[in-house]
């Protein structure tokens, strides 16, 4: 039991300490051990993507099992997952394609059997049976069909055109749509809060008048209400950010010897 | 017809290629008055030294300009560095340094297999020529040497920061002394960190569940290590009024870490068996995907609270807005200072920058961590301080006092 | 009273209406704004037309799709001017689902290269962008701070080969540049987190001259390190895109971006006033009654 918490605290404590002194060490070996962490956090970083890929996949199944709000979307959100891994590691070694989408079909058949076989319990062996079939067809096509390959080594499965499709032609509209709401949010949130109810909310309405005005043509005196606004946002607000990055600087500083020293210890759970 | 059409491409072709032969001829004429240049007055007092401050691989070489430098028909235009492995030579060129410079630094890569390899612990000799306009017009200064490359075992230029570490430390240390020996330490009310204890329990009366995002930070960042401190204890609280809590993450190692974290505090609480896995759970490292994710687990469990703790970006008015429509209390903290303002026009209380680092102690009231913001305050006197102390010297112009606080590479 | 009330208590939605019926009038009828050019957008422009030809800057597009809108502008004009200016240009890509549209971008950007333009009365010829010569893609790789440290040391440590598979060694722009020492000056383009690893990491370690172009909502809060010399201009949101579309002579999306966002501004301060105009209304109501009774 001791074992559990000192261990990590001393992990924390050298690495941390080493750190910190490697920072103020120029030499080769000191840079040495400090590329070999650099590597290791990249280790780590992917291992625990995997965690949460498995999280992830727990929650949706749990979803469809007992019929959550929206469980339907739980598919979509687990096929989108392994389709993408798919196209991501494929690519077509000559010209056409040949057996590619009967093999991303079974894949994706398999795959279903298999979310079935998990959420639906009373029906398990069926599913598996299919499960196993769409699964051994998805590796036969994969083992004979020679017109592509998977690709582990190198990026060729980036270029691949149904990747592309899916990541140019449906997720970045997507996300540049989700950033676009943001506009609609901040006139809604704007009008509702923007309200001159006390003398500080007055000088936030004031203020947030003068610099949305600022590069507006139409306005009489457009160039002084422009130094105006340039003026507010490069004293004032300068100032006021100022003083909050110092707080913050000396708050990390503060945190990270505590973390360091073991002072804090809520990143680890109590227990 | 085809024949006459070559002939008279081919006498095309001749006469060009004749007309360009005598252009070439033309530029021959300006180099004559170059060769009567005569060399011009070597560099001087050339001196290489190991660069300091660094991991070796580099050797610095200096020197005293040419008298010839600057205008005149002598002028020197560029010097040029050699560098050998012996006094007697061969020397090879490893560099160029415009007239006026007195400085090159010769460096090379540590790898062994690298082309540009330069190795540590040999002795090198080098020589500094002042070269004119005429490449072959020069003259070389006197060799200089030997010099060896190493590395430093300490950055001086990164003293001023090793002073300010090393005194904070020793501050921090001294207040959390005096905290623990049972000294009170006063700290000012926080309306975020008061009005969380009754968020979750008007959870608990409407019988919904609470919302705790982490925010789109790893777990490197010192935000998302007090968001899970404040974790921890909403967690306990959460587990000892059986309410539940949904906490969606971004980043898979904040999630391993929360999920420890909201375990113990079922522990804590004396409630390990209620404790649900898939409570804590992952759901995308995409920014706005994540945020699309989180808005809709809003609008379908419809938290009584949200609390917005660690690193937001853009998608933070996103996320308040979407909980203010959904009728639930609103509590957040983040060092972002771009998103302070929409936190604080959408959520009802919000913790800026520093007061989230602070919520671990005002949470717990541990005599310790309080002493340790007791030392962030006094620094931060102390930074007040010096910048008034600045100012002073700035208007005396006394440059040695803003020299103190530099810091090179 | 009850008009001034509704004013107060406006349903979201007409909010959402009006501002797309605006948007789109506005999008949909080309008419031009003038523009007013700040100091740090033309510190930057000025650093980029004083480099000589051949030159080296690193332009980090540390964006994704989300801020293709305030970003892209920016990445557009900037790029095209430093290729006019025949300097060679390192682009990493260090956000997540960045890389696809940075590819995109650069080989949109090169083929307008290949037209003549003429910008502030300079005419430039038209000519080929190369791979390997006139720039290099280093593409993605996670966890950027460490990235940015390990370009310090050097390029190959985090990019052992560029984002198409080859090896830095062997790309004719890469041989003798090692790190940040023989690159002029880093240009990071990015909507926030990536920005502060170059500042940190990057500046402060290597000092080298530093950039930024930013979305607009985080650019107050970067002005701090205009003020302290780590950072020598700033390009802030569209309407720093726009400003250096107008220094550069090159108008593109942000100055249509610019229309819109004019109107835009407009309708959110019509609609913060109603709000206003309706609450005060109310307290006078409010007030009145009192007195009243």
């Amino acid at each position: 039991m001791a074992m559990k918490r000192q261990i990590p605290f001393a992990l924390v404590f050298i690495f941390g300490i080493f750190m910190l002194f490697q920072y103020f060490v120029p030499h080769e070996s000191s840079e040495w051990v400090y590329e070999f962490l650099l590597d290791w956090i990249y280790i780590i970083g992917i291992l625990a993507l995997a965690l949460g890929i498995w999280s992830l996949f727990r929650v949706s199944v749990d979803k469809i099992k007992t019929k959550k709000p929206n469980w339907v979307y739980s598919y979509v959100t687990l096929m989108g997952l392994f389709i993408m891994t798919v196209f991501g590691f494929t690519a077509k070694t000559g010209d056409s394609w040949g057996l590619y989408p009967v093999f991303v079909i079974t894949f994706m058949l398999a795959l279903f059997m298999l979310i079935q076989v998990l959420a639906k319990p009373a029906s398990r062996n069926l599913y598996g049976l299919f499960g196993g079939a769409f699964l051994l067809a998805a590796v036969l096509i994969a083992i004979l069909d020679r017109t592509w390959g998977f690709y582990f080594m190198e990026a060729k499965g980036l270029q691949n055109s149904m990747f592309r499709i899916f990541f140019d032609d449906v997720m970045m509209p997507i996300l540049s749509t989700m950033f676009a709401l943001l506009a609609f949010f901040i006139a809604s949130a704007a009008y509702r809060a923007f309200r001159a109810r006390n003398l500080l909310a007055s000088l936030l309405l004031i203020a947030a008048l003068i610099v949305m005005l600022r590069f507006n043509p139409y306005l009489p005196y457009a160039a002084y209400v422009a130094k105006v606004s340039n003026w507010l946002m490069n004293v004032p607000n300068l100032a006021g950010q100022r003083a909050i990055v110092i707080g913050i600087g000396l708050g990390i500083v503060a945190t990270a010897l505590k973390v360091i020293l073991g002072i804090e210890r809520g990143y680890m759970g109590k227990g | 017809m085809k024949v006459i059409l070559g002939i008279v491409f081919l006498a095309v072709l001749l006469t060009c290629s004749v007309a360009f032969a005598q252009t070439d001829a033309m530029t021959p004429a300006d180099s004559t008055a170059a060769d009567t240049l005569s060399p011009p007055a070597p560099p001087t007092d050339v001196k290489a030294v190991d660069t300091p401050n660094d991991h070796g691989h580099s050797i610095t070489v200096t020197w005293k300009l040419s008298t010839d430098d600057g205008g005149g028909a002598k002028s020197v235009s560029h010097y040029e560095i050699f560098r050998s492995a012996s006094p007697t030579g061969p020397f090879d060129s490893v560099g160029t340094a415009v007239a006026g410079q007195t400085i090159f630094v010769n460096g090379g890569d540590k790898e062994k297999q690298s082309e540009d390899y330069f190795p540590d612990d040999s002795n090198f000799y080098y020589r500094v020529d002042a070269v004119t306009m005429n490449d072959s017009v020069r003259s070389s200064s006197e060799i200089a040497g030997p010099a060896h490359a190493y590395g430093q075992w300490y950055n001086t230029g990164r003293t001023p920061v090793l002073v300010a570490v090393l005194l904070f430390m020793i501050l921090t240390i001294y207040f959390v002394s005096r905290a623990r020996k049972g000294q009170e330490l006063y700290v000012r009310p926080l309306g975020g960190i008061e009005a969380v204890d009754d968020a979750i329990g008007r959870a608990t009366e409407m019988g919904r569940p609470i919302l705790y995002v982490l925010g789109l930070g790893t777990a490197a960042d010192v935000a998302t290590i007090a968001a899970f401190t404040v974790l921890g204890r909403v967690a306990k609280r959460v587990a000892e009024y059986q309410t539940d809590i949904i906490v969606p993450t971004y980043d898979p190692i904040v999630m391993t870490v929360a999920q420890e974290v909201v375990q113990s505090a079922y522990l804590d609480a004396g409630r390990p068996d209620t404790y649900k896995e898939d409570s804590v759970f992952f759901v995308t490292q995409s920014q706005f995907a994540y945020v699309a994710a989180v808005n809709g687990i809003m609008l379908r469990e419809l938290p009584a609270t949200n609390v917005y703790m660690g690193k937001f970006y853009a998608e933070s008015l996103l996320l308040a807005e979407t909980g203010a429509v959904a009728g639930s209390i609103q509590i957040s903290g983040t060092d972002e200072i771009a998103q302070i303002p929409f936190f604080i026009v959408a959520c009802d209380y919000t913790l800026i920058g520093e007061e989230l680092y602070a919520a671990s102690a005002y949470l717990g009231r541990e005599p310790v961590l309080l002493g340790s913001l007791k030392a962030q305050d006094w620094g931060k006197a102390l930074v007040i301080i010096l910048a008034i102390a600045g100012i002073v010297a700035a208007n005396f112009g006394w440059t040695w006092f803003t020299h103190l606080f530099k810091v090179a590479n | 009273m009850d008009i001034f009330e509704k004013m107060m208590k406006l349903d979201r939605r007409w909010i959402f209406l009006f501002l797309i019926i605006v948007c789109v009038v506005t999008y949909a009828i080309p008419f031009k704004v003038p523009i007013l050019v700040e100091p740090e957008v033309r510190s930057i422009y000025n650093f980029i037309d004083s480099l000589p030809p051949g030159d080296i800057i690193l332009v980090a597009i540390d964006y994704d799709p989300n801020n293709l809108a305030e970003l892209h502008p920016m990445t557009y004009a900037l790029v095209e001017h430093a290729w006019r200016k025949k300097l060679r240009v390192i682009f990493t890509a260090l956000s997540q689902n960045g890389p696809g549209m940075a590819e995109q971008a650069i080989l949109d950007i090169s083929d307008s290269l290949k037209q003549d333009r003429t910008f502030n009365g300079v005419h430039f010829k038209g000519r080929e962008i190369k791979n390997g010569i006139d720039y290099t893609f280093l593409g993605y790789k996670p966890y950027y701070a460490l990235v940015i440290l390990g370009m310090g040391q050097n390029f190959r440590l985090p990019f052992p080969t560029d984002y198409y598979g080859t090896p830095l060694d062997s790309i004719p722009m890469m041989r003798g540049v090692l790190n940040y020492d023989q690159v002029a000056g880093v240009i990071d383009l990015s909507g926030g987190s990536i920005t502060d690893a170059w500042i940190s990491y990057g500046q402060g370690r290597f000092n080298f001259p530093l950039a930024l172009g930013l979305t607009g909502v985080m650019t107050a809060q970067y002005y701090p390190y205009l003020g302290s010399g780590q950072v020598f201009g700033i390009m802030g949101g569209l309407l720093g895109a726009a400003e250096y579309e107008e220094l550069a002579d090159n108008p593109g999306r942000a100055k249509d971006g610019m229309r819109i966002q004019l109107y835009a501004h407009m309708v959110i301060i019509l609609f913060i006033i109603m709000g206003n105009v309706g609450y005060f209304a109310e307290r006078r109501r409010q007030k009145r009654e009192e007195k009243g009774r």
